[in-house]
Formats: C-alpha cells, structure tokens, sequence
C-alpha cells in the first residue's frame, strides 16, 4: 500500500552535496519570498485577473518572455559553473564540482536554454508582435494559446523541481541511450528530462498550429502573401517546422519513457533494440529545431534594421524565398550531427552538401540586411546595435558550420569544444542576439516607455565582447583535441584557454546584469521614456499603427492594407483617421483559468510519472479529461465591446477628449 | 445573449476545421515516426516469433471490415445531421460507437492472447513496436470513443445548433482519420508480416 501511494519516492533522493543543497534551499525560499511579497503588496486579485487568467496574447507573450528571462539567468549560471570546474580541473587538480554534479549541470544547462530560454522567448515575442503586425485582434485560439504557455511553465516547473528532488539527467541535453536506458541510469533525473520536454513540447506544438492559423485566417483585409511582413512570415514558417518536427519528438521521447517504465526494447543494449535508430529520430527533430529558433529571429532583424536604417527592406521577394528554401532543406540535413555514426561515403556526402547548400539561403538573407543598410539612414539605437553584433557573430558562426558539413573535417572535430564553439556561435549570435533586439524595440509597444538606450548599446557591446572571448577560445581547444563534456582534462597547455573562456562568461553575465539594470533603470524613468506617439522609432509597420501600450483589443477600428509596409506608406501619404461610424461591435475571449488549471495538472502528472505515482497520474489525467469536456461544450466564452465603447477607449488611449 | 453574425460564426468554423486538420497532419508524423520505427526494428525479434509466427491476417480482417463499418455510419450520421434529421443521426452516432468498442475489444483480446502467450512488449524490440504502434492507434481510437459519446450528448441536450454540427465534423475528420492509418496499420503490419 505505501508503496503504491509513494511510487519510488524516496529519501535518498534528498541532495547531498553542498551546491545541489544550496540550490535546493534557495529555489524553494525564493518561491516563499514572491508568495510573501505578492501577498504582502495584496496583488493575488490583479495578479490573477489581470496576468494569470488573461487570454489575449500580449499578456500572455509577456509571462512567455518572463519565465524565459528567470530560466536565463538559471541557464548562464550553470554555465559559469561548467566554466569555473574547466578553468580549475587541469592536471591533477580537480574542480568544484563531483562528475556527477558536473554531467547533471551540463544537460541542466542545454535543455533550459533551448526549451525553456529560446523558445519561451520565441513564443513571447511572437504572441506579442505577431497579431499586431498582421492586423489581428488576437490568436485564432486564445484559449489554446494560454495551455500552451501553462504547459510550456510545467515544464520548466519539473525542471526546478529535479534540483530540490531527485536530481536531473546527466546524459546531455538530447539524452542519448543506451546511456539513458534504465540499465545505466536507474534514477529519476532522466524521467525529469523526458517529462518535462514532452510537456512543455506538446504546448510547443498547439502553438505551432495556433499561430499558423492565425497567420492564414486573421490578417487584415488586403494584406496578400507577399504584403506581408517579414517576421509574420518567418512565424509561419517556423510554424510549419514545429508541426512537422515537434512530433517526431514527441514519439522520441515517449519510445524512451515505453523502455524506462514498460520495459520495451528501443533502444536498449539487448534483445533487439537499436540506439542509433533514437539518435536518427531525435536528428530529425532537432535540426529543423534550429531553424525554428533562427527563422523568427531572422524575421526580427528583417524588421529592425529596415526600421533603423529608414529603407525599405532589401531583396523582400528573396527573403520569402529564402525562408521558404530553409523550411524544405531544414529537413534534409539531420545526418549532419552524426557523420561518424558509419552511414557510409555516399550517405555523408549527400547530407554534407545538403548541409552546404541550406547556406546559400542563409548567405542570402545576411546580402539582403547588409543591402538595406546600404545608403540608409542608419541610427545606432540598442536593437540596431543587436543587430550589428548579430551579423558580425552569426556569420563566423555560419562559417565554422559549413566547414563542419565536409564529412572529413567533421571526423576531427566531431563532439569537440570546437563544435560547442559552433552552434554557441549561431545560438547566442542568431538566436539571443535577435531576442534581445526584438525585447528592446518592441518593449514601448507593451509597456507604454522605451528602455534606457544607452545601457541597452552597453549590454549588446558587454554580451559581443563576451562572447568572443568565451567562445574563440574554444575553436582552438576543440583543434587541440579538447573533447565536449569534460570535467578535468590532463594537459595543462589547454588551461590558460579555459581561463579565457571563464572569464568570457563573466563578461556576458555582466551583459545580463547590463540589461536587467537597463530594465529596473527604466522603469524608474519610465515617466520621461514615455512613449506618446505609438511609433516612437518611426517605423513601418501595423504595430506601430495602435497607441503605445496596445490596447487589449489590439484594433479598435480594423486596419485596412494596401502596401506591404502599411504604417510607413500611411505617414507618407496623410492618412486619415477613421471615423466615428467605422467603429464597429466586437467579440473578445473572456478569461479563463482553465489553461493555468491543465497546466498545474500536467506538472503533477509528469511528477507523478517520473516518480510512478501511477494513482495521481490517473486522477490527474483524468481530471484533465473531464476539465477539457466541460470547456468545450461552454458557449459562453467570449465578451462583447461595444462600437461606442470601443470609442471611448480608443480615444481613451490616444490620449484625446472622451 | 450573443448575436453573432452568420459571417462571423462562418468564420470560426472555419478556423476551427483548418486548425483541426493542421493537427491531424502533426498526428500523421506522429503515426509515421511510429510506422519508420516499426520498419526498422521488425526484423529484431532476438531470436523470439516474427510477425508472420504471430499475427493472423483474417483477424485483422475482421476488425478492419468492423472499423470500416463504422467510419460509413459515421459518415452518414454527418449527411443526417446536415439534413436536420437527429434521431437518424444519433442512431448512426450510436452504431459508430458500438461499432468502435468493437474494434477496440478485438484489438484488446489480440493483445491479450500475446501476452498470455508469453510475447509481451517486453520480450523484443520487435514486439515493443509493435505494441507501441498498434497501441497508439488503439488509444487515438478511445479517446474518439470518448469524443463520440461527448458529441451526441451535446446534441441531444442542446440541439442540432450550428457549434454542435461544426463539433460533429470535426470528430467525423477524427474518425475518418483514424480509418486511414488503420487501413495502413493492416497493409504493413498485418499483411506485409504474413509475407515476412
């Protein structure tokens, strides 16, 4: 009987070495401290009505952005720690931190930057800009949208939870088997790995869908294809990856979950099981898992360097084609992460130069940027500064990865340091570099002020000098025979460089540190930042059309577009604002906890998987069963505003009579 | 109360059914993952029965002719509902449902057998695939259940409204759906394992 109520819950599971509790105490004090707080400031009502409960998408894009920054700040730290053991373990000395300490902080450090730091800033800035830029009054499925966001916290939610309880995996970001098997790896701390990315990427996957929709079925009347802005563009898609790949990862995972917990032979060692075939499946999602983090950020850099540079964007048709071209190719390319896997000669040629040529569209975008800074009037504002810090990184990045496309140079470096250099390269350059872009240009559009501009510029210098010294570094160690992963290493000529890269990482946490003062600076002088205009860069497109910050409905009178930069024509052509009759009714979701509910649900199922609580994972499951019926046979799920108070707001907003 | 336009009521539907498809392509990787997967390892039986020693194709045959069944009494459930005739309709809604615990109970029986027999998911990667890709369908085809007996429980409380037509349909693509990757299922497990 206690056993079936405890599962595998155990104390033994309680953290043992100083870090882990030091961690394990903190995390769970911090929570206590914000519960405090909040109660403290009575702001559970606001907290509730306005944020946890809200649907429209800004809001929910905001939290998305939040978690991503709180996981970030987690993610960096693992790195320091990685980097303190590196600079220290030569020779015969060891570092801080116990092998096993070091594998679990590793996987910890991969899997929050790309699940829970990339994509949850993917997935914020999309559901903050996206609507606005195509003209929309929200999602096409609001509601889903919210159980995407609730799903995407459980997730990181389980993640915490391995640091307190239990421990995380130690078998690299992508848990490769036989490693992970339940042979090798008894423990929970793989189960935490696998539960919390399939929780968090089946939230991943309805956004996918959420957003393709709406990018087909809510853009404003007259806005085609090709009047389309870029980012909408890159958002569709990335959409269209996430629905063909996400799954694959689905099935990945639950094949390694069927092994660990039903004792099925995937991938195990023995009785038929196959590890290469999960390295193949977890390829084929995780390289279009790239591109759907670059291809929104290249979306992003599209609408900041047109903006700043006052130009139209360069070679439009070609960027659509480009994204296009990336989709289909994104696909063909897998093999790439495992040319020593012994595919054979025609096999690795084949996907080197796939690999070659999905550059040529990349090559062409970076042509496409520098061309419209060409003869612009450019302004070094911070996202401009992102930018530049972008191109320089990203193509250096680029580079090191088509010369990793020939098989035979890839044989020598294959999982070396000069592989993390790589894609820390394309990562940090394509992906980071463009969040940070979009957070500073499109903040006044949500908060209603600008940010600092000046620390904004210092911490995009901080993070570009930090990362070139954090990472050059590391090309070399990687040519010197420096494998991924390690702990202590026996050459002490390889020290001086991971002393290097330590001190980058300082450098980039100073960045951090640059920007979230930016952040608190600026909302301290958010009353002279104020944004008054709505379009306080002079830019081109819809979102700059609604006063600053958008209003909830995000339109009050719907737009109508007739140029593929509809904003900039309109200030150049004296458009009129339209007229008290235009307003018309309109139909907003209504708040729902429902999403917040199934996302606390899943997180206590996942808990109770990893942990074989099998009762709670029933109830939970079907709980949720039962929550999902009686939502979708509510009606009454939307409010009506009215065209006169819509007219009310709207003048509210502007800032004119009522 | 609301009133809605019919435009705007259109619209939804429409936006519904195209999300609803777009789900239904994400669930057809799923189903091919698991399908790639089977391929790969049908051969691994370490040394246990294959699927030619296992399966028996008039089995299979006989819960594809019952699946079937029940995708055309769905289909003309859909007809009968356009046309406002409800209790028709229900009827077929009931005989789909039937028909689908039948096919599930079938399924189940099969699986049961093997285990007894001594040839569970655990004894080879071949059998965990097959498990596991039989399985899923098995578990898509319950929660259809479930999603059936929800709809016609909305319509009879509520009538045929325009959200409980649209809510039909999309269970109908669901079930439909279903049909096709069983008819897959049968070709390459159950047919293709008798000429292994």
């Amino acid at each position: 009987m206690i056993d079936f109520l405890l599962g595998r819950l155990s104390t033994e599971y309680f953290p043992s070495d100083p870090v882990t509790i030091g961690a394990a105490v903190g995390m769970p004090l911090t929570v206590v401290g914000l519960v405090a707080l909040i109660t403290y400031l009575k702001r559970w009502k606001w907290l509730w009505n306005n944020w946890l409960t809200s649907l429209d998408a800004k809001k929910i894009g905001v939290m998305y952005v939040i978690v991503a920054i709180i996981m970030l700040v987690r993610g960096v730290a693992d790195a320091g720690m990685l980097r303190l053991q590196t600079a220290l373990a030569a020779g015969d000395a060891t570092g801080p931190f116990s092998t096993d300490t070091f594998q679990q902080v590793f996987t910890a450090h991969g899997t929050i930057m790309i699940f829970f730091v990339a994509m949850g800033l993917m997935f914020g800035l999309i559901n903050v800009v996206m609507p606005l830029m195509i003209g929309a009054r929200d999602m096409a499925f609001p509601f889903l949208n919210s159980i995407s966001l609730w799903l995407f916290v459980a997730g990181m939610i389980l993640v915490n939870t391995s640091l307190v309880f239990g421990g995380f995996s130690n078998g690299g970001w992508l848990g490769y088997p036989p490693l992970t098997e339940l042979q090798y790896n008894p423990g929970p701390g793989v189960d935490y790995w696998i539960w919390s990315l399939q929780i968090a990427g089946i939230g991943s996957l309805l956004s996918g869908i959420n957003f393709a929709v709406t990018i087909i079925k809510h853009r404003a009347p007259g806005m085609t294809w090709f009047k389309m802005p870029i980012f909408p563009w890159s958002v569709l898609v990335t959409s269209v990856l996430i629905m063909l790949a996400f799954p694959i990862l689905t099935v990945t995972l639950a094949l390694l979950s069927l092994d660990r917990t039903m004792g099925m032979h995937f991938f195990t060692s023995d009785l038929g099981g196959n590890a290469m075939m999960y390295i193949n499946l977890i390829w084929a999602w995780g390289h279009p898992e790239v591109y759907i983090l670059v291809l929104p950020a290249f979306g992003i850099y599209s609408e900041v360097v047109a903006t700043f540079a006052k130009k139209a964007l360069f070679g439009y048709k070609t960027m659509v084609y480009a994204l296009i071209a990336i989709m289909f190719l994104s696909f063909v390319v897998w093999q790439h992460h495992f040319f020593t896997m012994g595919a054979g000669a025609n096999v690795n040629a084949f996907f080197g130069i796939m690999t070659m040529v999905i550059a040529i569209p990349t090559g062409v975008k970076i042509f496409n940027w520098l061309f419209t800074m060409y003869r612009g009037r450019i302004r070094f504002r911070a996202p401009m500064v992102w930018f530049l810090a972008f191109v320089v990184t990203f193509t250096i990045g680029g580079v090191t990865g088509v010369m990793m496309a020939v098989p035979a140079l890839d044989f020598q470096v294959h999982n070396s340091m000069f592989l993390v250099a790589h894609f820390h390269n394309t990562i940090i350059g394509g992906v980071v570099f463009g969040f940070f872009a979009a957070m500073t240009y499109w903040f006044p559009k949500i908060f209603g002020f600008r940010l600092n501009d000046r620390l904004g510029r210092y911490s995009a210098i901080a993070w570009q000098i930090g990362f070139i010294v954090a990472f050059m570094p590391l090309y070399a160690l990687g040519l010197m025979g420096a494998v991924r992963r390690i702990d202590s290493y026996s050459d002490p000529t390889w020290q001086p460089f991971f002393i290097t890269s330590g001190i980058g990482v300082l450098i980039i946490a100073l960045g951090i540190g640059l920007f979230m003062l930016q952040i608190i600076y600026s909302v301290w002088k958010r009353k002279e930042l104020r944004d008054t205009t709505g379009d306080p860069w002079d830019g081109r497109t819809l979102e700059w059309s609604v006063p600053s910050p958008a209003p909830h409905y995000n339109f009050a009178v719907q737009p109508v577009v007739t140029h593929r930069d509809e904003w900039w024509h309109r200030k150049k052509t004296h458009y009129q604002a339209p007229h008290k009759s235009e307003y018309r009714d309109v139909w907003l979701p209504k708040n729902s906890a429902v999403g917040l509910l199934i996302g606390l649900m899943a997180c206590g199922a996942g808990f109770g998987i990893i942990w074989h609580l099998w009762w709670l994972v029933g109830l939970l499951a079907l709980g949720i069963i039962v929550i999902i019926i009686i939502r979708t046979t509510k009606d009454d799920t939307e409010y009506l505003l009215t065209a006169e108070e819509l007219l009310k707001e709207d003048r509210r907003a502007k800032g004119m009579a009522v | 109360m609301r009133h809605e336009t019919v435009d705007t009521l259109n619209r939804k539907a429409d936006k519904a059914e195209l999300g609803f498809w777009l789900y239904l392509m994400t669930d057809v990787i799923i189903f091919a993952s698991l399908f790639a997967t089977y391929l790969v390892l049908r051969n691994n039986t370490a040394g246990g029965p294959s699927a030619a020693d296992l399966f028996e194709p008039r089995y299979a045959f006989v819960e594809t002719l019952i699946l079937l069944t029940s995708s055309f009494t769905c289909g003309i459930a859909a007809i009968a509902f356009k046309f406002g005739k409800k209790q028709l309709g229900l009827g077929l809604l009931m005989a789909t449902i039937v028909l689908g615990t039948a096919f599930l109970t079938l399924e189940l029986l099969e699986f049961g057998t093997l285990v007894r027999e001594g040839h569970s998911w655990q004894a080879s990667a071949f059998l965990s695939a097959f498990f596991t890709l039989v399985g899923t369908h098995g578990f898509h085809i319950l929660i259809g259940l479930i999603w059936a007996a929800v709809t016609g429980g909305y319509i009879m409380s509520n009538g045929l409204t325009r959200n409980a037509v649209r809510k039909f349909t999309l269970f109908s693509l669901f079930w439909h759906f279903l049909d096709v990757v069983w008819i897959f299922l049968f070709t390459i497990v159950y047919l293709l394992g008798e000429l292994s």
